[in-house]
C-alpha cells in the first residue's frame, strides 16, 4: 500500500486523480439521483411539517458538508504549515468554493424551509448565526487567496485563517447543544434512536449524504488537479520569461 | 406528478435553488479544469519547441 505522503508529489496526485475522478463522479451522480428521487417521490409527508420535510434531503447533506469541508481544509492547512507540501495547500484552496457553495445551499434551503415552519426566513439563532459566520469565513478565505500574489505567503496566511475559522465550523455543528435556545431543532441525525429522524426519511437521507460526500470528493480532486496544473503552467511561464 | 399540497412552491424553490448552485459549481470546476489543461499543454509545447 502506497504511503499517503506519496500523494504530496503533484505528478503522482494528478495521475491518481485522472483515474479516480471519473469513477467517483459516476458514483456521486448515481447516489445523488437515487437518493433525491427516493426522498422526493417515494417518502410520505411529515405529520407536522407536511411536504416541506423533503427539503431535508438537500439541507442536511449540504450543512454536513459545509462543516466537514472546513475541517478537511483545517487538516490540509495543518499539513501545509507543518510539512510544507504544496499539494495540501492547493487541496485546501480547491475545497473552499465547494464548501462555500454547500454553506450557501444550507443557508438558502434553511431559510426557505424556515419561512412556513417558523414564520420567518431568518432568526439570530445560534446555529443559523454560526453558519452565516462560517459562510463569511469561506468568502474571506477565498478572497485572501486571490489577494496575495506569492502562493506560499497566501498558503501561510489562509492556513492561519482556516485555524481561526475552525472554531466557527465546530460551533456550527454543536451550537444547538451549547445553547439550548433558538428556533433550530436539534441534530436530525443521532445515534439515539428516539432523537433520530424516522427510518422512512433516514434511509434516503443517508443515500443523499453519500451522494453529496462523493460529489465533494470528486470536485475537490478535480479542482486540486486544476490548481496543480495552473501552478505548473505559471512555473513554466516564469522560466520562459527568465530566458 | 407528486402532490406537494400547499408547500409545492416552498419545496420546488428549495430544490431549484440547490440544483442551480450545484450546476454552477460543477460547470465552473470543469471549465476551469479544461482551461488549465489547455494552457499547460501550450506552455509545455513552447518549452519543448
Amino acid at each position: 500500500m502506497a504511503s499517503l505522503w506519496e500523494y504530496a508529489n503533484p505528478a503522482k496526485f494528478s495521475r491518481t486523480a485522472d483515474v479516480v475522478v471519473p469513477w467517483v463522479s459516476v458514483l456521486a451522480g448515481i447516489a445523488l439521483v437515487g437518493g433525491l428521487v427516493w426522498g422526493f417521490f417515494f417518502t410520505p409527508d411529515d405529520y407536522r411539517q407536511g411536504a416541506t420535510v423533503k427539503i431535508i434531503y438537500l439541507h442536511v447533506p449540504a450543512a454536513l458538508l459545509a462543516i466537514n469541508a472546513w475541517l478537511m481544509m483545517l487538516v490540509t492547512s495543518l499539513v501545509w504549515l507543518i510539512r510544507r507540501h504544496h499539494v495540501s495547500a492547493l487541496a485546501a484552496k480547491a475545497a473552499a468554493p465547494v464548501g462555500m457553495t454547500m454553506t450557501l445551499i444550507a443557508l438558502i434551503t434553511g431559510a426557505i424551509w424556515g419561512q412556513p415552519m417558523w414564520g420567518t426566513w431568518w432568526a439570530w439563532d445560534p446555529r443559523l448565526t454560526s453558519f452565516l459566520i462560517l459562510f463569511m469565513f469561506y468568502l474571506g478565505y477565498i478572497a485572501l487567496w486571490e489577494a496575495i500574489d506569492d502562493p506560499d505567503t497566501a498558503a501561510d496566511l489562509t492556513s492561519v485563517l482556516c485555524l481561526v475559522g475552525s472554531v466557527f465550523a465546530l460551533l456550527s455543528r454543536y451550537a444547538v447543544n451549547f445553547w439550548n435556545q433558538g428556533l433550530h431543532q436539534g441534530a436530525s441525525l443521532s445515534l439515539d434512536k428516539e432523537k433520530n429522524v424516522a427510518d422512512v426519511f433516514y434511509l434516503p437521507l443517508l443515500v443523499c449524504i453519500a451522494g453529496f460526500t462523493l460529489l465533494f470528493i470528486s470536485l475537490v480532486l478535480l479542482r486540486t488537479r486544476t490548481e496543480i496544473r495552473i501552478r505548473r503552467c505559471r512555473a513554466l511561464e516564469a522560466r520562459e520569461r527568465m530566458g | 406528478m407528486i402532490d406537494l399540497g400547499k408547500y409545492a412552491e416552498v419545496v420546488l424553490s428549495a430544490y431549484g435553488a440547490s440544483f442551480v448552485m450545484l450546476a454552477v459549481l460543477v460547470l465552473a470546476s470543469v471549465r476551469k479544469s479544461r482551461k488549465a489543461l489547455k494552457n499547460l499543454q501550450k506552455a509545455e509545447e513552447r518549452r519543448n519547441g
